[in-house]
């Protein structure tokens, strides 16, 4: 699909899903989204990228393995769990804090983070495997 | 939630608030670490020197918290913590009894075991295709599955590592491997799709996933809820798990095709996490229809156990053989689990550790007799009694333990199983269990006298040995899981302690419901 028109929007496109896929991933906490559903629309960007650029682009635009970033989405995922260790809470305990930047009120917390973890597991499964598929008909 | 500061709400209606302390994250340690190691190979994955250690480190703390669990479970009952500090039954919580610890402990052992021997097996296309990665996932949900106190949860551990080992299965991806792992592939699907058909049908019955919730419920749903066909569902599912007959075709299947490593394993593990699975949910949740069903259950037993070995007899290809004693074995559990008496199921717990390690230990020998004489094929091997009389000397131990013959660990195990069946007059399964004994005796003296006695004949060409790399670590790592099973076989005193243990606490579920539900409420 090396069409004109595809190649001169797809990174627009791209570009635009990246965004709102970070933002359905931080709205997911009170409303609809999350990380899983925000990640499957990063996943499709990277997609749309390949197809426009071929997969060599895209693995180089991403610079890290797509495995490794579902590696380290999992790691981050079981750390934010591991947290509740130092607060004597069961694993997986919700732990809140709330920091001042600059004049905001910036609501943290480890259920966040496992969101964030899965956001980057589902990015970096779906991606390799589309990578995976796209590569194969290519070759 | 975010607390607005200064704003008190009292949760103490829907959470937990007392503090945890460390001995309670024993019970998800086993659990969270393969997970942590499992995420930092993926990370790395091209720093493939390092996978070997790195995943030795993460099994060891693994096998470590293991032994700790087990230890306090031993001598304080059954530990269980609820995740994210809801109140059970609506946070998902993990309960560890002496049962899920003695397993989780055991595979643990065998997991490290085939680490430091897939040092030398796995070569540098397998740890790029993730070797250690999906062991490290694989112990992940072999842990879970048995430590978990929550049916669905159990359902998820099934998935992480049948999932883990679709990976483990295809690394080499070469044909055969391609074609068992299909089949693999898609029988384990049926089988995980009536797991949650059942466990669906039993959350609209019950209202509850709890295992411990659930326990306490049954008595009083008995009159009214379909108890029946939620038991049988299960045995259904977990018997396809187990490779029970007549849902045990997938087995010969697959087990043949891949890395020596990945067969001892799954030959180890996987088939007696169905064997635990069908002990929780038969004998715990709904020992009323397990009673009822036990027959049919005896039946099923008997027919694995000498239908199994019968398929061991006529195959020529080690792997093969192996295979079909595995099933044969999951036969040998069935029976304690049809009798369902203390004894009995003590001898199946029994058992099922003893299977762990031989099953593992006889993939490993088939590895290393593969290396040393150059083939699976009992057509081929020869003469290895000359060329390695250390080897010869492993194999005939393990050939005994399998057997259940002394001084091996099969011995105690069978010894409670025909006690039990005898004391509770099923004289066919005891004939069974000592039939199948017997038949496994010729079975491996069969494949001792080809592939060790038997002297190579002068005109045959001699098979090249395939790996030029020293069998010391191969030696020493059989050796090292030669020790438990002699242990087993000649000091059974706290092994069989132990299970009778891990009995009662299925048999008498108050010790299991109270470490979940502590005041009795919830």
């Amino acid at each position: 699909m090396r069409t004109l028109i595809f190649r001169t929007a797809a990174p627009y496109l791209t570009s635009l899903m990246l965004l709102f896929s970070v933002f359905v991933l931080l709205r997911g906490h009170n409303e609809p989204g999350g990380g899983f559903i925000g990640g499957l629309i990063a996943a499709s960007a990277f997609a749309i990228y390949g197809i426009a650029f071929g997969v060599p682009e895209v693995r180089r635009s991403m610079y890290f393995h797509p495995m490794a970033i579902s590696g380290f989405g999992l790691f981050l995922a079981a750390l934010s769990g591991l947290l509740s260790y130092v607060f004597h809470v069961p694993f997986l305990t919700g732990i809140w804090t709330s920091p001042s930047l600059f004049g905001i009120t910036v609501d943290l917390s480890t259920v966040m983070f496992f969101d964030i973890g899965v956001y980057l597991v589902v990015v970096g499964s779906i991606t390799s495997i589309a990578l995976a598929l796209e590569e194969r008909e290519d070759g | 939630m975010a607390v607005e500061p200064g704003k008190i709400v009292d949760v103490t209606a829907a959470m937990i608030t007392a503090p945890v302390t460390a001995t309670d994250w024993l019970v998800i340690a086993p659990v969270v670490i393969p997970i942590l190691f499992g995420a930092l190979l993926l990370m790395f994955r091209h720093e493939m020197r390092w996978h070997g250690i790195v995943a030795l480190i993460g099994l060891g703390a693994m096998v470590g918290t293991e032994v700790a669990l087990l230890l306090h479970v031993l001598a304080n009952g059954p530990l269980s913590m609820t995740m994210g500090s809801w109140l059970p039954p609506f946070g998902i919580s993990f309960t560890a009894d002496a049962l899920g610890a003695t397993f989780a402990l055991t595979s643990g052992i065998v997991a490290f075991i085939c680490a430091i021997f897939a040092i030398r097996d796995i070569n540098v296309s397998g740890r790029r295709y993730g070797f250690y990665p999906f062991l490290m996932l694989l112990m992940a949900g072999v842990s879970g599955a048995f430590l978990t106190g929550d049916i669905f949860n159990l359902y998820v551990w099934f998935e992480v590592f049948v999932i883990s080992s679709f990976g483990l299965l295809i690394l080499g991806s070469e044909k055969a491997q391609i074609d068992g792992a299909t089949k693999y592939a898609i029988l384990n699907l049926v089988a995980t799709t009536l797991f949650l058909i059942a466990t669906g049908y039993l959350y609209g019955t019950f209202g509850t996933l709890n295992m411990a919730d659930i326990a306490r419920k049954a008595e009083g749903l008995r009159g009214t809820a379909p108890l029946m066909t939620l038991a049988s569902l299960y045995l259904l599912a977990f018997g396809m798990k187990a490779a029970a007959f007549p849902v045990n075709f997938w087995l010969p299947a697959s087990y043949h095709t891949p890395r020596i490593v990945t067969a001892a394993l799954f030959g180890g593990l996987l088939t007696k996490i169905g064997v635990y699975a069908l002990l929780r949910t038969l004998v715990m949740l709904f020992p009323v229809e397990r009673s009822v069903l036990a027959d049919l259950i005896g039946w099923v037993a008997i027919l694995t156990m000498v239908l199994g070995v019968m398929g061991a007899l006529a195959q020529s290809d080690t792997r093969r053989i192996f295979g079909f004693l595995v099933i044969s074995g999951v036969g040998v559990m069935l029976a304690g689990l049809a009798l369902g008496t203390q004894t009995g199921l003590s001898g199946a717990i029994l058992y099922a550790v003893h299977s762990m390690l031989v099953m593992t230990a006889l993939y490993l020998l088939t590895g290393m007799m593969k290396e040393l004489g150059g083939s699976f094929s009992l057509r081929e091997l020869a003469g290895l009694y000359r060329s390695t009389p250390l080897l010869t000397a492993i194999a005939l131990v393990l050939a005994l333990a399998v057997a259940g013959l002394p001084p091996g660990s099969g011995l105690w195990p069978k010894v409670l199983l025909v006690k039990a069946s005898l004391e509770a007059n099923q004289w066919a399964l005891a004939g069974a269990v000592l039939l199948s004994g017997f038949l496994t005796t010729i079975a491996l003296g069969r494949v001792f006298i080809l592939a060790f006695w038997r002297d190579r004949e002068a005109s045959a060409p001699k098979a090249q040995a395939t790996n030029t790399a020293s069998p010391i670590l191969g030696y020493g790592v059989l050796l090292a899981l030669m020790v438990p099973i002699v242990v087993l076989g000649v000091y059974p005193e706290p092994f069989i302690k132990i299970a009778d243990i891990a009995a009662s606490g299925l048999l008498h579920n108050a010790g299991y419901i109270s470490a979940v539900f502590p005041v009795g409420g919830g």
